[in-house]
């Protein structure tokens, strides 16, 4: 490096108040740091975290013409912003800081042993100089986010978001493939908790997206392929036949789910009283169920399945719809017998249990079977059907002959979620639906700067839950949007263009889809879509991807410094 | 008109509500009852069904908060009155003396170490001790010593001071008065979270009598390691590590009787998460866990309690537990239980019992739902203006209610509740000005 002759580094050793300074012989780590190579000014503080702190750091970057800072105390996690902000205060690129971790790493952990954790110190200290003279300034580049979402998917979640996102004053485009919005709202009848039939909040929700003058909608619509990243996506619809090319800021996927057609299951199929909750809904809406004399209603149908391959999540909704719909056929027909055949009730959080209670008090009979010992369905000569079932509540297996049985099968990734998972590189799980950032603290983002999931595509829920969700990921989406830019990472990795032989192994390791070959066959890494993860750094087998920030030579020194090794 | 928001509660639900407020450039001010922000998830060990470690992947979010120049982080602090309407709230905050001046406190704490007393402390659910002059847990964010003045012996008898002599940055202020502060907002989301019930009232399961039957909560900080044990599994009679744990599901809830038939959504998971981190512990306990229904509906949930039961063996026992008694010489625990399997009346004997109460929510609720006009449920929850299609709204136009505090649920939903309330006031802000426009 050019400049390593004129490397001026400052080191800086917190006492962390009795944290550090109680375990670790401060001053003997400063007077060490004052020998190594390049470090021209030492000093320790009492928190140099506090203002006081700050404002020694500040001054002494300015009178000895520091230009690498290591600040000797706790986690970068915590306090690397505060420092490097520090440094750019007084004008130093906040890259040419490093944080040597002695209290977490250091005097918490070794407490009892004060001389070997002062050594200690004094090693990670020299590890974090070695690296500091190698540290050159980097950027972060912004660049311009259009305030302009792209919506596939218009079920209730895809309009919530929708509607969200205008009300929120960005335009929306909203991609129906269907011919109509509304998705399985259109196929449903009642909803639980509500008075209202679905017919009705359809009607409501169709009245707010066509009356929203931010909202254009495309139905019988397809996306067929994305070209561009957060900010700038460049989409392109299969509208009606019809190519049509839409810019977008933001991305959100809400593209529902399908239901698991039973075939082969329960004489599904093969004899007419047997029939989907879906199935039955439909009929209900359209006043076209017969009048039942014994309704059996089967849940886990080719869910939990617990075996290799299987559909094995609970499909979270079904015991619900069959508590709705039993009810449902108790008050339409009350001489109907209604019997559930569960393996566990999930009337899960506020309402389902008491919709359970309502629904035992109704007279509709559970019966409780294992996993192992499934119901069994046949069919006698005279076409009716015998449902046999081993009870575990009372230990006998018991023969019951429904007009009626009804299947409750789980929500599965709907059709076309395996293509555009690919169209816009965002993964789908083992599950088969979308899958996100971060289970727990990020359920509506993708990996993926600028696309987000929200509803059924990403697991099976309510419409409350899709309704909350769908909100979420107009919140994220509306983020990029309301700051019309985004910063994006400086650590990133970069190609050395000559040493590329074009082999591909970056490209299909890259989790965040930051990788292509260029016009020359070479691997080319947008700068925006890259986290710095190193991931194709490390696989490279020509060593021909270098990470800015943490590069070979930059961790070499580090470990040089420690093993006395090259 | 107001372009900024009130967010009432500082756990991942209030955090992240902020955070997607703040970053798009929304002026927030957080208010926590607490000293510290962090919530219920700050004193978890791990969370379902991934096993991260609860505290690591929260600290980064308390400390963004922290930092943000968007956010006014307001602790130890409660809303005392609101007035207005949407786009334009006055709401008066009460921030109680803390007698120590927080600009001044680096939080070295010092004063906690020379404090002479001792007070059990809350956030390990009162199994360990803290002093008169404390901070919540070792992350708190602000990480500021706040003085008890219900112990501090100052306070009491008038004589001690010594954290005052020991405080290197003179940050003491026994002087300190609570102030008033009175802000302008658009709109106000609530995260109050959840309480947990107490299984004492139970006389059954003997919680309060015997000493080896904690419940999920004190569990959660006996094996974390930065709990009263340093993340020992301990049973409380004897500081043995148990040779069997059996959980309890549906402790004073889905109670047909009682106050709260609802289903808290959670407790089945994390008592399989719970068992895991026993397995991980020590894997040759003996983890049986009771249970009505297996109510694993969350995304990998169910992956994840089929894991539990194939590698790493627990057992999952279909019961009604009807009491515990305890062996007086051994202090073990025998529980009487109906095996919903064969209808058997059947016993374990076990060294340590885990009770899984019934989250409920907040008395605070009441409170607050007087001071803003809202409706609640008949179990205290914030009432949806619509349970099924506006579950985020409040019948109070321009109050928004995300988490536990509007229904049972778990971090992932609540967290994405969180940012769906961001975006129903982000909406009410860009309506206001368009209106003011128009």
């Amino acid at each position: 490096m050019s400049e390593k002759t004129k490397c001026r580094i400052g080191v800086f050793v917190c006492y962390c108040g009795v944290n550090i300074g109680a375990v670790v012989n401060v001053p003997d780590v400063v007077e060490y740091a004052k020998t190594l190579t390049d470090v021209v000014h030492a000093e320790g503080n009492l928190y140099t975290c506090s203002s006081e702190g700050l404002g020694k750091l500040k001054e002494a970057i300015k009178k000895y013409e520091l230009n690498r800072v290591v600040v000797a105390s706790c986690t970068p996690r915590t306090h690397e912003p505060l420092f490097r902000s520090a440094c750019e205060e007084a004008g130093l690129n906040k890259y040419l800081f490093q944080m040597a971790n002695i209290r977490e790493q250091c005097s918490w952990v070794h407490a009892k042993e004060s001389q070997k954790a002062t050594e200690k110190a004094k090693e990670i200290v020299k590890m974090c100089v070695a690296k500091a003279a190698l540290l050159e300034p980097q950027s972060e580049p912004e660049i311009d986010v259009q305030p302009l979402a792209l919506v596939i998917g218009g079920g209730v979640a895809g309009m919530t978001a929708s509607l969200s996102l205008a009300n929120q004053c960005f335009k929306v485009h909203l991609i129906e493939k269907e011919p109509e919005l509304g998705g399985k709202l259109r196929e449903l009848y009642s909803l639980y908790p509500s008075e209202k039939d679905a017919g009705e909040i359809l009607e409501v929700y169709l009245q707010a997206v066509r009356s929203n003058p931010n909202i254009k909608t495309y139905t019988s619509s397809t996306v067929k392929r994305n070209e561009g990243f957060i900010g700038n996506f460049k989409v392109t619809i299969d509208n009606n036949g019809k190519e049509e090319n839409l810019d977008a800021g933001t991305i959100v996927v809400a593209t529902g789910a399908d239901v698991l057609k039973p075939k082969g299951m329960y004489l599904y199929g093969e004899n007419k009283g047997v029939i989907t909750q879906l199935e039955l809904e439909r009929l209900l809406k359209e006043g076209a169920l017969p009048e039942p004399k014994n309704v059996i209603m089967i849940q886990c149908v080719g869910a939990r399945e617990e075996k290799d391959g299987g559909i094995n999540y609970c499909s979270r909704i079904c015991c619900a719809v069959a508590l709705k719909n039993a009810l449902k056929i108790k008050e339409t027909y009350p001489e109907a017998e209604v019997t559930v055949l569960y393996r566990d009730m999930q009337a899960y959080g506020r309402e389902f249990e008491g919709q359970y209670k309502q629904a035992r008090e109704s007279f509709v009979q559970f019966i409780r079977f294992e996993k192992e010992e499934p119901p069994e369905v046949f069919s006698e000569e005279d076409g009716r059907i015998i449902v046999r079932v081993h009870d575990i509540s009372v230990n006998e297996t018991l023969e019951l002959q429904p007009d009626l049985i009804v299947l409750s099968t789980p929500l599965i990734q709907s059709e076309g979620s395996r293509e555009l998972s690919k169209i816009l590189k965002v993964p789908l799980g083992a599950d088969g639906f979308f899958f996100e950032a971060h289970v727990k603290l990020r359920p509506v983002d993708f990996a993926t700067d600028g696309i987000f999931v929200c509803g059924t595509a990403h697991s099976p829920k309510t419409i409350p839950e899709s309704v909350a969700q769908a909100y979420a990921a107009a919140s994220r989406a509306g983020i990029p949007m309301a700051l019309k830019r985004v910063t994006t990472e400086a650590i990133t990795a970069s190609v050395k263009g000559e040493a590329c032989t074009g082999c591909g192994t970056c490209i299909k390791m890259c989790p965040y889809s930051a990788i292509q070959k260029d016009e020359k066959g070479v691997a080319w890494v947008n700068d925006v879509l890259c986290k710095g993860c190193g991931v194709c750094a490390a696989s490279c087998p020509e060593k021909a991807i270098t990470m800015r920030h943490f590069s070979d030579a930059q961790v070499l020194a580090e470990a040089t410094a420690t093993l006395g090794v090259s | 008109m107001s372009n900024s928001v009130l967010v009432v509660g500082g756990g991942i639900a209030g955090i992240q509500a902020s955070l997607d407020l703040a970053n798009r450039g929304t002026k927030v001010y957080l208010v926590e009852k607490l000293p510290s922000i962090g919530g219920r998830m700050a004193q978890l060990d791990k969370t379902f069904p991934t096993l991260d470690c609860s505290i690591c992947i929260l600290a980064p979010k308390m400390i963004e908060c922290y930092r943000h120049p968007n956010i006014a982080l307001l602790t130890y602090s409660e809303v005392k009155e609101v007035g207005g309407k949407a786009g334009d709230f006055n709401v008066k905050i009460l921030k109680k003396a803390s007698y120590v001046e927080s600009e001044k406190c680096t939080g070295c704490g010092t004063c906690m170490e020379k404090c002479p007393v001792k007070v059990p402390n809350e956030f390990d659910m009162g199994l360990g001790n803290r002093k008169a002059v404390y901070m919540l847990f070792k992350q708190a964010v602000p990480l500021v010593a706040t003085i008890d003045p219900e112990h501090c012996l100052y306070f009491t008898k008038g004589v001690c001071r010594v954290c005052q002599k020991f405080c290197p940055s003179k940050a003491i202020n026994y002087e300190q008065q609570p102030e008033e502060k009175t802000i302008n907002v658009s709109s106000i989301i609530l995260a109050t979270g959840f309480d947990v019930f107490n299984p004492s009232t139970m006389n059954e399961y003997g919680y309060g009598r015997f000493k080896n039957v904690v419940h999920s909560m004190e569990f959660e900080r006996i094996i974390c390691a930065s709990g009263p044990t340093g993340g020992h599994l301990v049973r409380p009679s004897d500081g043995k590590e148990p040779k069997s744990v059996v959980f309890v599901q549906c402790v004073g809830s889905r109670s047909q009787h009682g106050e709260f038939p609802f289903c808290s959504s959670v407790c089945c998971v994390y008592a399989t998460k719970e068992s895991i981190l026993i397995k991980d512990h020590a894997p040759e306990t003996d983890v049986y866990i009771m249970f009505i229904d297996m109510r694993a509906v969350g995304k990998g949930f169910q992956e994840f309690v089929d894991r539990a039961r194939r590698e790493y063996g627990i057992k999952y026992v279909k019961a009604h537990p009807g009491g515990i008694n305890e062996d007086p010489l051994t202090k073990n625990l025998q529980i009487h239980y109906e095996e919903l399997s064969s209808s058997k009346m059947k016993v374990l004997e076990t060294d340590l019992v885990v009770l899984c109460p019934a989250l409920v929510p907040k008395e605070d609720n009441k409170v607050i739902a007087k001071t803003m006009g809202l409706d609640l449920d008949e179990y205290g929850f914030f009432k949806s203006w619509e349970p099924l299609t506006a579950p985020i709204d409040t019948n109070v136009p321009g109050i928004y209610v995300c988490g536990y505090c509007q229904s049972p649920k778990d971090i992932p939903e609540s967290v994405a509740q969180a940012s769906g309330a961001a975006a129903r006031a982000s909406e009410t802000i860009a309506q206001t000005i368009k209106e003011a426009i128009s």
